[in-house]
């Protein structure tokens, strides 16, 4: 087997990433969806993590740093939304709010 | 083969096991045990970062991800109650645009991966890790950003309190 090297991170980032789009697309909670939104992010902080380590550049961490605080900003922003959704209308299921269909 | 690659298969096999059942779990489609499987994927990444010699960065997934972002979760789904939630199933249709849609972005990966080969002609990574150097970059090349993500965090406080007020117009 070869030495692991920014090849091996990057098939992991990018399956991970893929993983997460699975799941956004086929499942219909929409809290199991963000938490697929989650992954897919986590997945791009492992790319850039990896690319930082192998190129001796420290910009990409620091890159990482501000993206995980700005994740949970959106997290909170986002489940807070999901709570008043949730009190309207008694639903996390995407198939139930298609109020806004054609 | 050394240790680094063996915890390196290790991590990355776990990150990519459990990154499966929090989608896709076959014993179970509570929510809660999505949350969980979430958690344990994001420490083993956590782990791949520690490889990485990013050990602040990995300090910060554990605290921050499978910490805080991890608590909100579970403290959303059990404020939910979503128990009726567990019967629907998944529809063919759905899972075949999934598919569909995975097998291209992955087919646009391998492609670019295999056109690029970014990991060639690259000097060797120095062995030390570099906390004390992401330290002063912050706080001098990006003073700026770090003080604005600061100030981003208190409107999504603010934002959020309003969103969960109870007579929200």
């Amino acid at each position: 087997m070869t030495h692991v090297g920014l090849e091996h991170y990057l098939i992991v980032s990018a399956l991970l990433f893929a993983l997460g789009l699975l799941g956004v697309i086929t499942r219909r909670n929409l809290l199991v969806m963000y938490m697929s939104l989650e992954l897919m992010l986590n997945s791009a902080n492992l790319a850039l993590v990896s690319f930082s380590r192998f190129n001796n550049n420290l910009n990409g961490q620091v890159m990482v740093f501000f993206i995980i605080t700005v994740a949970a900003a959106e997290v909170a922003v986002g489940l807070a939304l999901i709570v008043a959704l949730y009190r309207k209308r008694q639903s996390a299921h995407v198939e139930d709010l298609t109020s806004m269909k054609l | 083969m050394a240790l680094p690659d063996i915890l390196f298969y290790v991590f990355a096999a776990l990150t990519l096991l459990c990154g499966v059942l929090v989608i896709a779990n076959p014993f179970s489609r509570n929510p809660v045990t999505s949350a969980m499987f979430l958690v344990l994927t994001i420490i083993s990444m956590a782990g791949l970062f520690a490889l990485l010699h990013a050990f602040f960065l990995a300090a910060v997934q554990v605290l921050v991800y499978a910490g805080a972002v991890m608590v909100l979760f579970l403290f959303v789904i059990m404020l939910l109650d979503l128990k009726e939630e567990e019967r629907r199933r998944i529809k063919i249709f759905s899972l075949v645009a999934g598919l569909v849609s995975v097998g291209a972005i992955l087919f646009i990966f391998t492609k670019a991966l295999a056109t690029a080969q970014p990991g060639k002609n690259l000097p060797a990574p120095t062995a030390e890790g570099a906390t004390a150097i992401l330290g002063k970059m912050l706080f001098t090349d990006y003073l700026l950003p770090f003080e604005i993500v600061s100030i981003l965090l208190l409107v999504a406080m603010v934002g959020v309190i309003l969103l969960s007020k109870k007579d929200l117009k």
